[in-house]
């Protein structure tokens, strides 16, 4: 039930953070601070229903992955945008399709 | 098999219905190959009204009648149906003979217009409407004709639309027969509530068992259509102006057809007539107030169209009051008689003006040497227009007047006074356009053959047809009375002298006329404007109706409709400005917007569930 709470907290954290800050490399950080609370949130399941320890662990293992990728995906991305001079949300402007 | 015979026969059947059918599938042959017929054109019209000749023909020696139902709806049924009997035959000879002639006509006639194929698809569309009015059955065919033959009449006065007195014409025309026109449908209206059928025979059948108070409402409404659409008065002002389009379709539409659908539809409703003596007073006093006071304004007319459209006019007023007198046969027999001498006369003037290129007669003047031919045939449709013995006018016109004369005196003498205006109107326009001295200001040339070929085919009609009275009587089972001496002579004395007077009058080129001074200048440019009805009518209808139509813009379509119109508008611009504020462009906006729209639905999920 604890670890239940911190990841609502962790999400709720994150959530704020994404939609207050405007620099980007702290929207990026709000938003791995919500990925940690839905992992954690995953973890603590497993944890807490003794499901079957092979194939749950695997699954925490797969989104702890895709998180990694997807930090370095939204890094690279923030790289290209701070090389353009843009380290705020709002100075995006010209990223159209 | 036998069903088959079955269909067979009831194929057969329907074969009058062709004399609408094939002009209607030419007139949209026509007009889908506006650009490509060409000179063809006439000949394909032409298709229509000799097969309304040929149905005619078979319908005088046997009718037929039958329907298919249109609409059904509950215990209502409207049904479209045909009916060809002597009468319907007899229109329908008269229509394809003279739209044939003028069909031919117009091919010289019409020679190089702009929308010279277009004039050929409406010519078509009329005839196969005249058929449609004529073979009719049931009133909401006749009505469908009728609306139609109207719409024609409007396509066709308007025909060179980009003239404004055209344009206008072909207005006026539509907003006048309009108003006889609404009064017929409220006519069938009362008709149809009283018996529930617009078939005409069992309606008709029906009549005499209705309210006398109702037969005398519906027939005067159904004459009232007949009035707006035969031109008499309070109603003919739309005649007059309807010269505006080409001078074959005078003949065709204004002389010969469409403005005897009055006549025929009295005729067709007689037994509901017959019933209410009201209804036919008033069409003895309409047709006979007509019949001379037209006669009058034509005397005084220098456009030779116009004096045919006053004489056309005039002759219809004879008509109905043969209708008021009871004497449907006599007024048929004057209708066929008209169709044939008035048309050659107005073809006759179409001829003139395409070989003088004016209308006016103060411009012609000794036509005869420069056009012999169209000459003769002006002189044989003026005398049988005057009343002249042997020539079809005499007799039908003499029958209208010893009919009226001896129901009605006082009406029977206003008639042979507008034949001795009849002679005196007929003799001085052939004085002034074919005699005397050429005030032209081009050499006159004669017409070609096209145009001179109808010409002949219609002098004929104009010289027989009045030998054809009892032969028209026969197919109504009538008999016609023998000509009464007395009275024959009589009339052709006033139209003589009439027809002196009327010589006399043109001499000089006019200049009778034009020596009026003070009453007698006022008095006739009186009757010369037509009694000023028009400016009548403009004073008394439509400068009130002006007025509230004015009103209700100010108030009913500024306010209200535009109001609405443009209220909403501006709301919905106004709704746009305030919620086009959301749009930022802010992606965390749009964020904490769907973040709240979550906790709001959380919310409720919750409090909902629990």
């Amino acid at each position: 039930m604890n670890s239940l709470i911190l990841a609502c907290t962790l999400v709720s954290i994150g959530i704020y953070g994404v939609l207050t800050r405007k620099e980007l490399v702290a929207v990026l950080a709000s938003i791995e601070v919500m990925l940690g609370g839905a992992q954690l949130l995953l973890a603590a399941y497993v944890a807490g229903t003794g499901a079957a320890a092979g194939s749950a662990q695997g699954i925490t293992i797969l989104v702890l992955s895709v998180g990694g990728a997807e930090a370095a995906v939204g890094l690279a991305l923030l790289v290209a945008l701070v090389r353009r001079g843009r380290t705020r949300t709002d100075q995006i402007e010209e990223v159209r399709g | 098999m036998s069903e088959l015979l079955g269909l067979k026969t009831e194929l057969l059947r329907t074969i009058p219905y062709l004399a609408m059918l094939v002009p209607l599938a030419l007139t949209a042959l026509i007009a889908a190959g506006v650009r490509v017929w060409g000179k063809a054109a006439p000949w394909i019209s032409l298709i229509g009204p000799l097969v309304a000749v040929g149905v005619g023909a078979a319908s005088l020696a046997k009718g037929s009648s039958g329907a298919f139902v249109w609409i059904s709806s509950g215990s209502s049924v409207l049904q479209l149906g045909w009916r060809t009997d002597g009468l319907s035959a007899i229109m329908l000879l008269v229509v394809g003979v003279v739209a044939s002639c003028v069909i031919v006509f117009s091919v010289g006639y019409m020679h190089g217009e702009r929308g010279y194929v277009r004039y050929f698809a409406i010519l078509s569309l009329f005839t196969a409407a005249m058929c449609g009015l004529v073979i009719a059955g049931d009133l909401i065919g006749l009505f469908i004709g009728w609306e139609l033959v109207g719409a024609c009449s409007f396509l066709l006065i308007g025909f060179w639309y980009d003239k404004p007195s055209a344009a206008d014409a072909a207005r006026k025309a539509f907003l006048v027969t309009r108003v006889g026109d609404a009064a017929m449908l409220v006519g069938m209206a009362i008709l149809y509530n009283a018996t529930g059928t617009l078939e005409i025979r069992p309606l008709l059948a029906l009549t005499p068992t209705l309210a006398p108070g109702l037969v005398t409402a519906a027939a005067i409404c159904v004459l009232l259509g007949a009035v707006g659409k035969s031109a008499q008065f309070p109603l003919h002002i739309w005649l007059p102006d309807a010269m505006e389009g080409p001078t074959p379709v005078s003949a065709l539409i204004h002389a010969a057809t469409m403005v005897a659908a009055g006549v025929f539809l009295v005729v067709r409703m007689w037994t509901l007539f017959a019933l209410s003596s009201q209804a036919s007073t008033l069409a003895l006093v309409l047709g006979t107030v007509t019949a001379l006071g037209a006669a009058l304004v034509a005397l005084t007319q220098t456009d030779i169209k116009k004096v045919l459209a006053y004489s056309t006019i005039s002759q219809l007023g004879f008509m109905f009051a043969a209708l008021g007198v009871g004497a449907w046969t006599v007024a048929i027999f004057h209708l066929v008689t008209h169709a044939a001498f008035k048309a050659l006369l107005f073809l006759t003037s179409g001829s003139v003006i395409h070989g003088t290129g004016t209308q006016d007669m103060r411009e012609m003047g000794d036509l005869r040497r420069s056009m012999p031919l169209t000459t003769t045939a002006w002189i044989v449709g003026g005398l049988a227009l005057a009343g002249i013995p042997p020539l079809a006018g005499f007799f039908s016109k003499d029958a209208v007047v010893s009919s009226v004369l001896h129901a009605a005196p006082l009406a029977g003498v206003a008639l042979l006074l507008a034949s001795l205006l009849t002679g005196a109107y007929v003799a001085r326009a052939t004085r002034l356009a074919f005699f005397g001295t050429s005030r032209a200001a081009h050499p006159a040339h004669e017409s070609g053959a096209t145009m001179l070929v109808p010409l002949a085919v219609l002098a004929v009609g104009a010289m027989g047809l009045g030998f054809a009275g009892p032969a028209i009587a026969h197919v109504f089972g009538d008999k016609s009375e023998a000509l009464s001496l007395g009275l024959a002579a009589l009339a052709v004395g006033i139209a003589l002298v009439g027809a002196a007077g009327g010589w006399w009058f043109a001499g000089d080129a006019g200049a009778i006329e034009g020596a009026f001074t003070g009453t007698g200048a006022r008095a006739w440019a009186f009757v010369r404007s037509g009694y000023e009805i028009d400016s009548l009518v403009a004073t008394l209808v439509l400068a009130p109706l002006s007025a509230i139509a004015r009103a209700l813009d100010a108030m009913g379509d500024r306010v209200l409709v535009d109001g609405a119109a443009e209220g909403s508008a501006s709301l919905a611009r106004r709704a746009g400005d305030a919620l086009s504020a959301l749009q930022t462009g802010d992606v965390q906006w749009y964020g904490a917007l769907i973040a709240a729209g979550v906790i709001i639905m959380l919310a409720a999920t919750v409090w909902l569930v629990k």
